[in-house]
């Protein structure tokens, strides 16, 4: 630089002078966006949480991949939330952590009942998360898969009466032997979970396309069986005579290995809280 | 293009990254035509004199902003009813969706299930592909300002912040733009390590969307966060500083035909679009002696989302699609 430029612009001798207050502009800002940083990370880290806690064991819908990789997979756009005929399917909350926008099922609420016939979700599924097919680098859990392709008893009839599903989202599993009425030799007359309850579910004598509210579909039935009565799935469920602890023969809704963990045992038992339930991720134990 | 431009092109790819603008320093930095311009307009008082005048009288109108607006509504508007009145034109949420039928997929959400799941179904691929000639051809950020629902919400949220910014309430807490590129890298990873798609359960485009359809959660709480912050502490930040989306879609829009155009010959300087602007170090080149060509075209960071093209008064700034000018 030319002494010239020098006199006109005295730069050495501002510099300093400057620098002073700019130093301390940018001290406070690289401060500052150190702690946006933090207050992101540690948003998104939070997500850890309730994993961590493992708190909530969601049922997932059907044809799931493994918690673990499902969660990885999902891109939380619910398309399968949209395609649900009894509307099944939710998408989690914030206390789900990484889960947020994942689907689920309450199945005492409104249980998967197969009413579409085709497993729409996975249809729709864009990522895989749901898939008939697994891809091969992903283990089966043992006991997670399926005999044989589960029978749809609504459709048993057509060319295609399966389910193209291999492996279970769950098992149901008697909770509350005490509760039952079919173990208690009770029958069952009304609205199962009452007149406000607007589950919903397929019917075949009403109407294989549409389904209607559970409220609206009375029951009178001299042994309580709506467990099994309602199973969708051919041969999960049925009520046998088994030998109580002390001895005495009673009635029993017995859980077979087909099951596949579709909870509509679990919407449709009358008691509260319900007798039979679904255990989410259970694998099948002989 | 000349190599000025073609320098400048560097430049802003670097802007998009988080550097700071490179100020034209040398006289060969500049085109001669340019230069001729710079010259002329230097100490012309008349002729600032008069642009004064015709500035005070010039009215902003709204146009870009009222269709940007528009646009962007309806795009979320119809996602929201072809679930709640059963249409089924656009099914699903921003982070995925069809449009009748074609998958559509969100390209940072794609990013984070590929690195979360390490494994690509054809769906997946189809979806993304198609969202990635789109983006490109549409202008990449243009996603930003036109589509995602979290943008118009902080854009009422910095009429607030600027409201208050005027009465000194407030001040705008700057940052480093560089962050952006540090989130979207430490996300990436994240991704991989955890095998989670970890943005995706703090990001407020996804959290929005998935809440105008599906109905609202607690989730919304973070976005109401966010929003609380860009109002009463610094201005846009997540936008501005945070988003790995916008990162993703500005690199999408780097190769992009649409974008704004400045052209130097009727500019007056004045810096209102700077001062609208969501990204104003992308018209870096609209500050008096900077530009290096008589016409240059905005960085990919920038959102096209027209604000600059509403408020110049002089019409300098306009959108412009690369090649088609010289078709038509």
């Amino acid at each position: 630089m030319s002494d010239q430029d020098d006199d006109r612009k005295p730069v050495a001798e501002n510099k300093p002078a400057v620098s002073i207050a700019k130093r301390q502009t940018n001290r406070r800002r690289v401060l500052r966006t150190i702690l946006l940083t933090g207050g992101v990370l540690g948003a998104a880290m939070s997500g850890f949480l309730p994993l961590v806690y493992a708190q909530k064991k969601r049922l997932r819908p059907p044809g799931a991949l493994d918690e673990k990789d499902f969660l990885s997979s999902c891109i939380k756009c619910g398309q399968c939330v949209q395609v649900c005929p009894v509307s099944a399917i939710k998408l989690a909350d914030l206390i789900d952590g990484m889960g947020v926008g994942v689907p689920y099922i309450d199945a005492r609420e409104q249980a998967c009942d197969f009413s579409c016939d085709a497993v729409q979700c996975v249809l729709a599924c864009p990522t895989g998360s749901l898939t008939y097919h697994k891809p091969e680098f992903l283990p089966v859990r043992p006991g997670a898969a399926l005999a044989a392709k589960p029978i749809l008893l609504a459709k048993e009839k057509d060319a295609e009466p399966t389910l193209n599903m291999h492996e279970r989202i769950g098992v149901a599993r008697l909770v509350r032997p005490e509760a039952c009425l079919a173990v208690q030799g009770k029958g069952f007359k009304g609205q199962t979970r009452g007149p406000g309850f607007t589950g919903k579910m397929r019917y075949m004598d009403v109407d294989r396309w549409k389904p209607i509210k559970v409220a609206d579909h009375p029951y009178d039935v001299a042994e309580c069986d709506l467990c099994a009565r309602e199973c969708p799935i051919k041969g999960a469920i049925s009520i046998e005579t088994v030998f109580a602890p002390d001895g005495s023969k009673r009635k029993s809704p017995v859980v077979h290995e087909p099951c596949v963990g579709c909870g509509v045992c679990e919407m449709v038992c009358p008691v509260e809280p319900t007798a039979i339930a679904i255990e989410a991720r259970e694998v099948w134990k002989v | 293009m000349s190599t000025l431009l073609k320098r400048r092109f560097v430049d802003q790819i670097k802007v998009l990254f988080g550097w700071e603008p490179t100020k034209p320093t040398k006289p060969e930095d500049i085109s001669p035509a340019a230069q001729k311009i710079h010259f002329y307009k230097k100490g012309n008082r008349d002729l600032i004199a008069e642009k004064l005048h015709a500035r005070a009288h010039a009215e902003h109108g709204n146009k870009w902003r009222n269709r940007r607006w528009a646009t962007l509504i309806f795009a979320n508007l119809l996602f929201v009813l072809s679930f709640a009145l059963d249409i089924q034109i656009l099914e699903g949420a921003l982070t995925a969706s069809r449009f009748v039928g074609f998958h559509l997929i969100d390209l940072n959400s794609a990013l984070q299930v590929m690195l979360a799941h390490k494994h690509i179904i054809n769906n997946l691929l189809i979806g993304t592909g198609t969202v990635l000639v789109l983006w490109v051809l549409l202008g990449g950020r243009t996603f930003c300002s036109w589509v995602c629902p979290y943008h118009l919400l902080a854009e009422w949220a910095e009429k607030l912040h600027l409201f208050l910014a005027k009465k000194k309430l407030v001040t705008d807490q700057t940052m480093d733009r560089r962050l952006r590129t540090v989130f979207w890298i430490v996300f990436a990873l994240l991704a991989v390590a955890t095998g989670y798609t970890v943005f995706e359960a703090i990001s407020p485009t996804g959290i929005l969307s998935r809440a105008l359809i599906y109905g609202p959660g607690l989730a919304v709480l973070w976005v109401l966060a966010l929003l609380f912050f860009e109002v009463f502490f610094s201005r846009r930040a997540w936008c501005r500083y945070a988003c790995p989306i916008g990162l993703t879609y500005g690199v999408v829009g780097i190769v992009s035909p649409l974008r704004i155009k400045y052209t130097l010959d009727g500019c007056f300087h004045e810096g209102d679009c700077r001062k609208v602007c969501l990204v104003p170090h992308v018209l870096d080149t609209v500050i008096k002696g900077r530009s290096v060509e008589t016409e240059v075209p905005i960085g990919p960071d920038c959102t096209r989302c027209g604000l600059c093209v509403d408020t110049c008064p002089t019409g300098s700034l306009s959108f412009e699609v690369k090649g088609l000018s010289k078709i038509m």
